[in-house]
This record gives structure tokens, sequence and C-alpha cells, in this order.
């Protein structure tokens, strides 16, 4: 094995990818890809924050939920009746509210420190939440009453959803920051447990506030990313439909064949750009810096570095990764859906993919994003097969048929089991950290 | 104005369920505040012990009911919890032996075994849905009342009724006497000493000869013990889904960061805290105001802060202003 370990198992995952080509179909396949593809971006964010500096972060799902908020505000259809109804107050309303909150805690800096102060600030918030609900309230109401079965919300700006990837990068950013400033540079699991509280509020925020993105109603977003186009165009492109026939293949599987490849084209050059620009970091200056302070925090604060500045960096720059991801995630399946925003898919999975694949390293990171990913999705095939098989000689009854519907329940378990074995026996991963 | 009939509204909807939830929280939180205090870290499975008790504590109930047996007016679950405590205490005890009995003897980093509780909380939730489905299983037998609105009305001849549920009385009466029984545990007898010796320095207890090992089981066997009754109880006064217990763990944490985490009377204080605060924030208020002033005062508004929906933002907004304010909690843990 020696120097071609690596490559072999690289190559190991890419025969899983062509193997369900063959055996399943090309399409699945490619969907597959698509998704693990996604799936190692917010790895390589996540293995910034735990990887290069020992974060750990239980809200990766709030910040895959925020990207695709972006995309929905940059790129949903204008819903000019809905935004005149009540968006300006809105936004007003948000304003007035993180103005007051800055008041608040500059009060807090001035005020002198006592039960005076503590009663006069909550007196304060208390007033400053109800003027906020005055204003927010009748616009929420108006904009909700726009056109409830097709609209209801503010609509978004009907840009081209690959602007939304930059975009949902920043917000996952901004969120990062206030949770970070908070959370970090107390014990570590603090973060833990404040990224697990925001994560979910991000999510119930999606689910209820219909005004913003018409919560479990769904909003589909009709343009695609630039350059990919429409499978129906293609189908109508007479120059395409010439082009495949001639190869002997049916237009319509080709069209979808194809406009997979260009999401699987993009996003493989975003991750590749990402693992470059992260290679160059982690051995600069910057990047020795950083694990300096992971392995000591004391020794590095010692030579004078700025251990609370420097995680709340790191922190800010995964969460950025990971919105990211979250915005192509969007863009690519046209539609924000918040019931698809789980902790256990974009969170703990994220998680395991990072330690499988070995904490630390990107390519680790990436082969663990597409072993785990295909994984995931393969069992949803693999594993009711696998169950029938096991339970053919197996007696009909009650208990066979609680056992063949616990299968699909068996992800979690096996998730859990493999995540125990790897930090058990290979807490370094298949590819470890050099 | 109608102080009287106002005042029975905020019983009824404010103090009862709010006394009830906070004792349910408290047996979670005390669970965790324990282990943090003996074995140092955050457990992120400890909403999934919960529902895995309970989830024995049904298949009990059920396999009593199926023999016929029950508890009179209480619900049959109870005699089904002593063997739900067994199960959970065993299967915590073989998740401390198999999984992190190993990473206590490296001494690792909080941190990893922080990772390594998020690996045993998915098999737990893996075995829940294995063992009884993500349906919702109701298992609440015996009289539904203690105080019936009907009854209530009669006695007092007042508008307003105040209902008491069994499991909301058995919630309170429960969190009472395991609180008292623990805190007699913690603070008279030798091996509650040593294990409050042990939490306090480990390297001093060691150097007097108290066996860690020892004090990690018992740690366990309480911690355990403690979130079967918890999931149970909860169950019983809502309902039982095996996956809405992971959702505690965000008010659970909360709690026992409020009074300080490893501060097990904190534990108890954040517990109330946290429930009373829930329930003030997500009420609809306006029944209550209704009675003390005229009612064209009010409009069509509910006079509720926040929708039920944001629950899990109460919770998050007391954790944040501890952390920020005072990150040692209120009883100063550690």
């Amino acid at each position: 094995m020696g120097p071609y370990r690596n490559v072999l198992l690289f190559a190991g995952v890419a025969l899983l990818f062509v193997l369900t080509g063959m055996m399943q179909s090309w399409n699945l396949s490619l969907n597959i890809l698509n998704l693990a593809l996604l799936s190692c971006i917010m790895a390589i964010g996540v293995n910034i924050q735990w990887g290069y500096a020992g974060l750990f972060s239980t809200g990766v799902v709030g910040s895959v939920a925020l990207g695709g908020l972006a995309v929905v505000l940059v790129s949903a259809k204008p819903v000019p009746e809905g935004w005149a109804a009540g968006g300006p107050r809105i936004f007003g309303a948000l304003l007035f509210a993180a103005v007051g909150i800055a008041f608040a805690v500059w009060l807090y800096r001035r005020l002198k420190p006592g039960t005076n102060r503590a009663l006069a600030l909550a007196l304060y918030l208390v007033v400053l939440f109800f003027i906020y609900r005055a204003i927010l309230d009748p616009a929420v109401l108006a904009v909700e009453a726009n056109n409830p079965a097709q609209a209801g919300n503010i609509g978004g700006l009907g840009l081209n959803s690959l602007i939304a990837w930059p975009v949902g990068a920043l917000m996952a950013a901004a969120a990062a920051w206030v949770i970070g400033r908070i959370a970090l540079g107390l014990r570590e699991d603090y973060l833990a447990i404040a990224t697990l509280g925001i994560a979910e509020i991000i999510v119930t925020v999606l689910r209820n506030e219909d005004w913003l993105a018409r919560g479990v109603k769904n909003v589909g977003i009709v343009s695609r990313p630039w350059p990919v186009p429409m499978e129906i165009q293609l189908q109508t492109q007479q120059g395409f439909v010439t082009a495949v026939t001639a190869l002997g293949l049916d237009p319509v599987t080709s069209s979808t064949i194809l406009v997979k490849l260009l999401y699987a084209t993009m996003f493989g050059l975003v991750l590749a750009l990402l693992v470059w620009g992260c290679e160059r970091a982690l051995n600069s200056p910057w990047g020795r810096m950083v694990r300096a302070i992971r392995d000591n925090e004391i020794s590095s604060a010692a030579m004078g570095k700025d251990v609370k500045f420097r995680h709340l960096q790191i922190f800010i720059i995964g969460s950025a990764v990971v919105g990211l991801a979250g915005a192509m995630l969007t863009s690519m399946e046209s539609q924000l859906t918040p019931s698809q925003y789980l902790p256990l898919r974009f969170t703990f999975l994220i998680w395991v993919m990072v330690i499988v694949g070995g904490s630390g390293n990107n390519w680790g990171s990436i082969l663990g994003g597409l072993l785990i990913g295909w994984l995931y999705l393969a069992v949803e095939f693999l594993g009711p097969d696998a169950m029938k098989h096991l339970m053919k000689s197996f007696p009909p009854g009650a208990l066979k048929d609680h056992l063949l519907d616990s299968a699909a329940q068996m992800r979690l378990l096996t998730l859990g089991v493999v995540l125990l074995l790897v930090m058990r026996f290979a807490p370094r991963g298949l590819i470890p950290e050099k | 104005m109608d102080i009287l009939n106002a005042l029975v509204a905020f019983l009824n909807f404010i103090v009862v369920p709010g006394l009830a939830y906070g004792s349910q929280l408290a047996l979670g939180a005390l669970g965790i505040t324990l282990i943090f205090s003996v074995l140092r870290f955050s457990n992120f499975a400890h909403g999934d012990t919960m529902a895995f008790g309970t989830a024995f504590v049904i298949l009990f109930t059920w396999w009593f009911q199926s023999m016929g047996i029950t508890a009179g007016p209480l619900p049959t679950a109870l005699l089904a919890l002593p063997l739900g405590i067994l199960v959970t205490i065993a299967m915590v005890l073989a998740t401390d032996r198999v999984v992190y009995r190993f990473y206590r003897k490296q001494r690792a980093k909080p941190i990893i075994v922080v990772i390594v509780s998020t690996g045993v909380m998915f098999v737990m939730n893996g075995l829940v849905r294995m063992i009884i489905g993500t349906s919702e299983q109701n298992f609440t037998d015996g009289a539904r009342m203690m105080l019936s609105p009907q009854d209530f009305k009669a006695a007092t001849g007042l508008v307003e009724p105040l209902a008491i549920k069994t499991t909301q009385a058995i919630s309170v009466i429960a969190a009472l006497a395991c609180c008292a029984l623990l805190f007699w545990f913690l603070q008279k007898t030798r091996t509650g000493k040593s294990m409050r010796a042990y939490a306090d320095n480990e390297d001093l207890a060691l150097l007097s000869g108290i066996n860690p090992e020892r004090v990690v089981t018992i740690t366990w066997v309480i911690a355990g013990a403690l979130a079967c009754i918890a999931g149970t109880l909860y169950g019983l006064d809502k309902s039982y889904r095996g996956i809405v217990y992971f959702s505690l763990l965000m008010p659970m944490f909360a709690a026992a960061v409020v009074g300080g985490l490893g501060s097990p009377l904190g534990a108890v204080v954040g517990s109330f805290i946290v429930a009373f605060s829930e329930l003030i924030i997500t009420s609809a208020w306006k029944k209550i105001l209704g009675y003390l002033v005229p009612a064209d005062w009010l409009g069509d508004g509910l006079y509720q802060a926040l929708s039920t929906d944001y629950k899990v933002a109460v919770s998050f907004t007391i954790l944040i202003m501890v952390l920020l304010l005072r990150p040692q909690g209120i009883f100063g843990g550690k």
C-alpha cells in the first residue's frame, strides 16, 4: 500500500459510484454524487472548525439552513404586492430590534453593576420586545394575507441563484459571529450546547415564519444557477437532440444526466478551489499558528497569539463554508424545504464524515464525504433488500414484519456505531493528519 | 375585574403545568449535572437515555395490562417503572463499560467524550426507533384527573375551572421524593460524600482512598434511574414519541447551566426557572387578562409573547444570558 494507499481509497470510492451507475442507474449515481460533493464542502467547513482549531459545533444544520434561506431571498420570484404590503415595515422592525439590543449592550457597559442595572435592563428589554411586536405583527399579517395560496411572503429578488451562493456564506458567517462572540472563550462544551440551540431556532424560524420563506409550504425557485439549463430547454433544442440521437441515446435521459453532470462539475470546481485555499492556508504561518493554538492554547497565548480572536475567526470561516454548501444545495434542488433540515442529516452526518475521513486533513474530509455520503443514500435501496434477503428463511409473522420495518431505522444505529468504532479504534481516521 | 377567577386561570394555565414540567426537567437536569460533575462532560445522550428508559417502561406497562394488572386510579406505568429503571441502569452501565471507560482511562479531553456521547445518542435513538417505532404511543391509564374541573367549579362556584391531572401531581410528588432522597444521599451517606469529594477534586479524592470506578458506577446508576423516571413522567404527562426527547436536551442543558453546571441544587432551581419562563412567554394571556380589565380593552390579540413553536428560543435565550452575564451559574458550578 504505502504511498498509494490514499489513491487506492479514492479509487475504491469511485468504484462504488460506478457500480451504482451500472447496476442501478446513472441518474441515481450522479444524484448521490452531487449530494456527496455538497457534503464534502460541508465537511471541509466542519473540518476547518474541528480539525484546525478543535471547535465542536453542533449547529451545522443552522448554517446549511441559512444558506438555503439566502437562495430564497436572492432568487425566488419577486412578490411586489407582498413586499409592498409590509416588507419595508418588517425590515424596519428587525432594524429597530437590532438597534435596541445594541443600545442595551451599551447601557449594560455604561451603568454601574448591581440589582438596579439588572432590573432596569430587564424592564427596558420587555418594553423593547412589545414595541418590536407592535411594529412587526401588522406587517406580517398584511404580507401573509396577500394571495396565501401561492405567495404570502415578501418574495425574493429574482436574481440568478449563482449570486445566492456567496450570500449564503455571508449570512452563515454573520450568525456565526454572533454566536461565537458569546460562546467562545468559555468551556468548550458551551459552544456545543449554544450552537445546538441556535441551529434549532434558525430551523424553527424557517418552518414558522411564512412571510419569510412560506414556512412548510416551501418556496420553489424557478431559475437555475448559471450556466445550468432546464432539462426541458435541452429537450427542445434541435442541436442537442440531433447530437444525442446520433450517439444512440434517449434525449430525455441524456438531458437529465447532462444537467447533473454540469452540477457535478460546478460543485467539483468549488470544492477544488476550497481545498486549494485550505491547503495553502494550512501550510502558511497562519495554519501553523492555528494548529499550535489547537494543540496548546496556553503556550500559544504566552507566545502572544490572541486565542479567542483566532477561534472566532475560524468558527466564522468554517460556518461560511457550510453556508455556501447550504446555498448550493437549495439552488440545486430548486426548492427550500425547511422540514428536511434535520440535525441528524446535516449536523451529525457531516461530523461522522469528518471523523471517519480523518480530522485535520482536507483530503480525509473529502473521502469521508464521498464515502459516507454514498453509504447514507445507498442504504435506502440496499438496506431493505439486504434485510429481505436475510429474512428469507424466517417464518412469516408479526416479528418478521417488525424487523422488516425496523430496517428503515437501521441507518441511525449504523451511523452511531460507525462513529463510536472510529473514535475508539482509529481516532485519526482513514487519511490521518500529517 | 374579577381577581379570584383570574387567579384560578393563572394557576390552571401557568402554575400547575409549570410545576409539573419543571419537575420533569429537574429530574433530567439532575442527571446531566451529576454526570458533568463526576465524569466531567456534557452528556448529549441524556435525552435519548430518557427515551430509551421510557420505551421499556411502556413495554412493561403493556405486558402488565395484558395480564390484567393495573394500579387502580394510578397509571400502570408506575408499577412498570422499577423494571424500566433496572433496564436503563443496565444500559448506561454497559455503555460506560464499552464506551466511556476507555476515554476515562486515557484521560481524554472532555470535548472528545462529548463527541463520543453524540455517538451514544445515535445508538440509543436508533434502538428506541427499532424497539418502539417513531409513532406516538399513549400508555397513560388510571384516573385522568386528580382534581376535575367540574368538581372544582361545583365546590367553589367560580366560572373558571382548575384542573390537576393525575400525571401532573405524580410528577411533582416524584420529583420531590427523588430530590429529597438524592440530597440526603449526597449530604449524609459516606458514598454520597465520596462522590462529592471526587467531583470536587479528583486527585485529592484518589489520595484519600476513594475508589473512582465505584463513584462512577454509582453516578451512572443514579443518572440512569433519574433519566428513566423523568422520561416516563414526561411521557405520561404529554404522550410518548421517542424522537421528541432530543429536543428536551436544550431546556435541560439550559437548566443545568443556569443553576451552575455541576450543582444539583442549581439544576433543580434552573429547571423551574426554565419551565416557568417557557410557559409565561409562550402562553396566551388573553383569558387571564380578560378577568382583570374590561373586555373591550383587549381587542383580538391572544396576548402571547411568542408562539409555542419557539419554546426552544426561550431556553436558548436564558442560556445565552447566563453565559454572557454569569457563566458560573447562580449557584456557582464549574
